[in-house]
C-alpha cells in the first residue's frame, strides 16, 4: 500500500508544478497550512490560481506568496484588512480576483467534490457577483447559476491524522479545511500529530482518509493581525 | 437639528439587543452589531453563530485565556457557553443561507425603502473590497436587522429610495435600528416604530431619503 506520510514539508510539495490551481484552508488566523505555504515559497512555484477565503495577513498565510508574486489569480471571499501584499499586486494588476460570497465559495467547492455540475441560488442576485451568470426564476425567486470550483491541490491544516489520512480538527480551526479536502485532486495535510491507524475513534473522524493523499507533521504557525 | 442628541454606537447596539428573542440563534456582523452581545437583557440566552463554524459563542476571551483556534469572524478569541458546537464553514453558511438562523444583524452603508442592503463596498474606495458572509446571511436569515447611523458623516441619508452603493442583497432587510429611530421595512413602506427623544417625525423625514410612514404618536426609543 502506498504510504501517505512524507518525511518533510519540502518533499510533500516537491512535485507541485507552476500554473496549477490550489485551495488553501484557514479562516480568521486559524487552520491555515502555514508550513505548507512556506514550503511553496521556498520552492518558488509561479502562476498559481489560489482559492482561499482571504489573501494573507501581512507576510503570514498567503501574504508571502503575494509578496513573492507567485499567485496570478485568486478566488476569495474576503481578502482582508491586512492583505497588504495582495492589495499591492491587485492595484498593480499583477493579480486578478474573483470575489465570491463565503457560503457560495463553500458550496461551489462542495459541488466539485460531489460531482455536481452547478447549482442555483438566490445569494448575490442583483449584485456584482451576478454579472455574466445565468439567471432564472425558481419557486418564484430570482436565482443565479453558480458553477463548481475544482482544484489540482488542496493544502490544508488539521490537528491529527492517522497514517491512513483520517483527520480530526481543533476547535474553529476546522473552517474550510474539510471542504477543500474533498474538492481537490490531491489533498496535502499538515498536522500537529500523526498517530497509528486505528487510534482515532471512527466516530470522531471528521475527514475520512479517502480524501487525503499526503500527510506531513509540522508544528502549527499562527500569525497575529 | 445637528445639536439634538443622537444615540451612540453602543446605544444603537443596546436597542438592537432588545430585538433578540430568548433562545434565538443569532449572527452578528462587523461594526455596531458586534457590540450587541454586551447588551443582552438579563435572563435572555442567545446562541451566537460565527461563520467560521461556531454556535454558542460566549464573551470575548480574557488575557491569558485566549486560544487562537477559537476565534470569532473578526479573529477575536472567544469563549463558549454550555451547549456550544463546532462545524465546518459549509455547514456554518448552510445555517445562514438555509433559513436556520432566527436573527442576523448586519452593519449597513445604505438600505432602500424596499429593504435592499448595500454594506460591503464604498464606491471609489481603494482596494479589492470583500464580501465575506454578508450576501449569504442577507439572503437567508429569517429576520435581518441592520444597525447603522441614520446619515453619513457628510449628513447624507443612508436610508434611500434606491441604493447607489454596490448591493449585498435585494429586499432582505426587515428592521433598521439607527441613531435616530427604529424603522420596520413593510410591504407598504418604511414604518417608524420608535424615535429618539426630542426628535419629530418631520425632522427624521428630512434626514431620510425615502418616505416614512408614521401613524399616531411614535413612542420614544426605550432600552427596556
Amino acid at each position: 500500500m502506498k504510504r501517505k506520510v512524507f518525511a518533510s514539508l519540502d518533499e510533500v510539495v516537491a512535485d507541485i508544478p507552476d500554473g496549477v490551481r490550489i485551495m488553501f484552508g484557514g479562516f480568521g488566523g486559524a487552520g491555515f497550512p502555514n508550513n505548507l505555504i512556506q514550503a511553496l515559497v521556498r520552492k518558488s512555484v509561479r502562476n498559481i490560481t489560489a482559492i482561499s477565503n482571504n489573501c494573507g495577513t501581512g507576510e503570514g498565510e498567503l501574504g508571502l506568496m503575494f509578496k513573492q508574486n507567485q499567485i496570478r489569480h485568486v478566488i476569495a471571499s474576503f481578502p482582508g484588512p491586512h492583505s497588504n501584499y495582495f492589495q499591492q499586486r491587485y492595484a498593480a494588476r499583477e493579480v486578478t480576483l474573483e470575489l465570491v460570497p463565503q457560503g457560495i465559495l463553500c458550496e461551489r467547492m462542495r459541488a466539485a467534490a460531489a460531482g455536481l455540475q452547478g447549482f442555483y441560488t438566490t445569494v448575490g442576485v442583483g449584485t456584482e457577483v451576478a454579472e455574466g451568470k445565468e439567471e432564472r426564476i425558481l419557486s418564484n425567486q430570482r436565482c443565479i447559476l453558480e458553477m463548481p470550483i475544482h482544484a489540482d491541490y488542496a493544502l490544508i491544516k488539521a490537528q491529527k491524522a492517522d497514517e491512513l489520512g483520517n483527520l480530526t480538527y481543533r476547535l474553529a480551526a476546522r473552517n474550510f479545511n474539510p471542504i477543500m479536502a474533498m474538492a481537490a485532486k490531491t489533498t496535502i495535510v499538515e498536522v500537529e500529530e500523526i498517530v497509528p491507524v486505528g487510534s482515532i475513534d471512527p466516530e470522531h473522524v471528521i475527514t475520512p482518509a479517502i480524501f487525503v493523499h499526503r500527510i506531513v507533521q509540522a508544528k502549527g504557525l499562527h500569525y497575529a493581525g | 437639528m445637528p445639536d439634538k442628541p443622537r444615540l451612540t454606537r453602543e446605544q444603537i447596539a443596546q436597542r438592537a439587543a432588545l430585538e433578540l428573542p430568548d433562545g434565538a440563534y443569532v449572527n452578528l456582523g462587523w461594526g455596531i452589531p458586534n457590540l450587541i452581545a454586551d447588551y443582552l437583557p438579563k435572563g435572555i440566552t442567545v446562541y451566537f453563530h460565527s461563520e467560521n463554524g461556531i454556535l454558542g459563542m460566549g464573551r470575548r476571551a480574557r488575557p491569558g485565556e485566549e486560544d487562537f483556534d477559537q476565534v470569532d469572524a473578526m479573529k477575536v478569541p472567544v469563549t463558549l457557553i454550555p451547549g456550544a458546537s463546532f462545524f465546518h464553514q459549509a455547514d456554518a453558511h448552510l445555517m445562514t443561507r438555509g433559513g436556520h438562523l432566527d436573527v442576523a444583524v448586519l452593519g449597513g452603508f445604505q438600505v432602500s425603502e424596499k429593504g435592499d442592503l448595500a454594506n460591503w463596498k464604498i464606491p471609489g474606495a481603494k482596494g479589492s473590497g470583500g464580501i465575506g458572509g454578508a450576501m449569504d446571511i442577507a439572503a437567508g436569515a429569517k429576520k435581518l436587522i441592520v444597525c447603522m447611523e441614520h446619515t453619513t458623516k457628510e449628513g447624507a441619508p443612508k436610508i434611500v429610495k434606491h441604493c447607489t452603493y454596490p448591493l449585498t442583497g435585494l429586499t432582505c432587510v426587515d428592521t433598521i435600528v439607527t441613531d435616530l429611530a427604529v424603522i420596520d421595512v413593510k410591504p407598504e413602506g418604511l414604518v417608524v416604530r420608535e424615535i429618539v427623544s426630542g426628535w419629530t417625525v418631520e425632522e427624521l423625514q428630512r434626514l431620510t431619503g425615502a418616505p416614512l410612514i408614521a401613524s399616531g404618536r411614535i413612542p420614544e426609543i426605550s432600552f427596556v
